[in-house]
């Protein structure tokens, strides 16, 4: 493996209300890695991708991005290294036209105007959205809200890109596209999500969260088969790996009646 | 709730006009904004019950909608829809009010009629000023000319967050609203009972929406300004089509110029009348005019 990109050590959080996040979760990633975060509702995998660019800031333990540990002093530098897709690109795209949107990471990291301009055509031109560059968006689908939240944070040009359940709310076409273009993306990904089938295509290497805690950290494939794991933490396989119910033979889980 | 969130949508669709590129689409949103305000303040400005003064006015929203190729049915829709609060606010005057002012045969008029009516034409005459003004510019254009204006940019930025996100949040309450209705088996409008912790649950999810915002803008960078070059917009490029600039994107872009001769004559044109048709009573001269001519 490459040299290591974000370092998690020993990470711990628990909301104010007390319930508690993230106990004790450690792992590494190299340069050029795709990490999927898997887990059920509420196994911490959002609480831990807000670590990862210091949107929370660690209660216990210590999260190294390049180098640099994490605190209120290194977050400009950290942030210029993680860029976070959210969820929702309504949260994302704040700004009245797309154009603005994107340029609004270059433009507060101090960059000249021309090179603002120019990094604002270069990222929507990688996600194939730069039709819409004078759009409000308000007016764009699900889709090209998703393409345009992941290109107003390349247009800080990230080494890591840290995305929250990618392809919610995308249809089957929207999804496929999703998948070529990250895939065709050479940073590092850290990607949650609930679409197993996704991560199967686009992470080689799984880390599985359960109440906060990591349950397992390995390969992708052998995760998915691993039935005993999948269970306990209230996962399932891939819809891929379950064994076409019409045309093939099951294996993996019993489907139950 | 599915009447304010068609209203709203409204807006949007208001908006939809500003994308022609007529004279008046194409002068200054600065001066626009001005002959709008001082068209406003004229109109205001006068006694309650004065009527025949006020007729000259309507020159400038027809003379707007006019050269602006906006269809006055859109105007007149959205005056519609806003009527009944006017005509409540005005409708109890007639009550109050009841100095006979004039006499027409047998049929007393009384002030609080005068006044009524004064209210109405008031009403239709700056509300149109204020629609034609939005379907003529479009509002992100016009937040960059209130802020070249010299408005602190803190409010403008308010602005434009607001119109990104009402649309966002009308539809979160309209949802809301929805799964409600199919649960309540009465009809009518909502109970307060169950009014007043739907707007509590709204109000949370509207400050947690907040708050991921802000978490974004904070993860791109945001240090609590907005910095030169964030409201760009879009030059149309040579040889493209308006379409990749987008409307609103090549309309931001045009805020840089400077004021140019039409801009100013059209400003120059206008406050003058105004003022002329403040000061100077046209219509009881015309009537004075006549009666000379025909006595």
């Amino acid at each position: 493996m490459s040299a290591t990109v974000i370092e998690v050590r020993g990470l711990s959080y628990a909301y104010p209300d007390g319930t508690r996040a993230l106990d004790d979760v450690s792992f590494c990633v190299g340069r050029g890695e795709s990490l999927a975060i898997v887990g059920a509702n509420g196994a911490g995998k959002s609480t831990l991708l807000l670590h990862l660019n210091g949107s929370l800031l660690s209660e216990r333990g210590e999260v190294i991005v390049n180098g640099t540990a994490v605190h209120k002093r290194t977050l400009r530098e950290v942030r210029r290294a993680v860029g976070v897709v959210f969820q929702d690109p309504d949260d994302q795209l704040f700004m009245p036209v797309v154009r603005d949107d994107i340029a609004f990471g270059p433009v507060n990291m101090g960059l000249a105007p021309d090179e603002v301009e120019r990094r604002v055509r270069g990222a929507l031109e990688r996600v194939g959205a730069l039709h819409l560059i004078g759009r409000p968006p308000y007016r764009l689908s699900a889709g090209e809200k998703r393409a345009v939240a992941i290109a107003s944070v390349l247009s800080m040009e990230p080494d890591i890109l840290v995305m929250d359940e990618p392809t919610s709310s995308l249809d089957p076409r929207g999804r496929r596209s999703l998948l070529g273009l990250l895939g065709s993306f050479g940073h590092t990904k850290i990607v949650a999500a609930h679409d197993l089938d996704f991560v199967l295509d686009l992470c080689e290497r799984t880390i599985v969260l359960h109440r906060g805690r990591i349950l397992a950290d390995g390969r992708t494939a052998d995760i998915f088969q691993n039935d005993a794991l999948l269970e306990e933490s209230r996962l399932e396989r891939p819809l891929r790996m379950q064994g076409c119910p019409l045309h093939g033979k099951k294996k993996g889980r019993r489907m139950r009646r | 709730m599915g009447k304010l969130d068609s209203s709203i949508r409204e807006i949007r669709e208001l908006e939809n006009l500003a994308r022609e590129t007529s004279f008046v689409h194409r002068l200054d949103p600065r001066v626009k904004l001005i002959a709008t305000f001082a068209f406003i303040a004229a109109v205001v400005s006068f006694d309650r019950y004065e009527i025949a003064a006020l007729v000259p006015y309507l020159f400038f929203p027809i003379f707007v909608a006019g050269a602006g190729g906006l269809p006055l049915s859109a105007v007149v829709k959205r005056l519609l829809v806003l009527s009944p609060f006017v005509v409540l606010v005005g409708i109890f005057n007639p009550l109050y009010d009841r100095t006979v002012l004039l006499r027409i045969g047998g049929l007393a008029i009384t002030g609080g009629w005068v006044s009524f009516a004064a209210i109405l034409v008031r009403y239709v005459l700056t509300v149109s000023a204020a629609l034609l003004l939005i379907a003529s510019t479009g509002f992100y254009t016009l937040c960059g000319g209130i802020e070249r204006l010299g408005v602190p940019k803190v409010f403008v930025v308010q602005l434009l967050l607001l119109y990104r996100y009402i649309f966002v949040l009308t539809d979160e309450a309209s949802r809301m609203a929805r799964a409600r209705a199919q649960r309540s088996f009465r009809r009518g409008p909502m109970e307060i009972r169950v009014f007043v912790p739907f707007a509590g649950a709204l109000l949370l999810r509207t400050v947690e929406r907040a708050q991921r915002i802000y978490q974004a803008m904070l993860a791109r960078g945001f240090d609590g300004t907005m910095k030169a070059g964030a409201f760009g917009g879009v030059a149309p490029r040579a040889g493209s089509s308006g379409d990749e600039a987008g409307d609103y994107g090549a309309a931001r872009a045009n805020l840089g110029r400077s004021i140019r001769f039409s801009d100013a004559l059209f400003l120059g044109v206008w406050v003058s009348l105004f003022a002329l048709f403040r000061f100077v009573n046209l219509p009881a001269m015309l009537g004075d005019l006549l009666l000379r001519a025909a006595g």
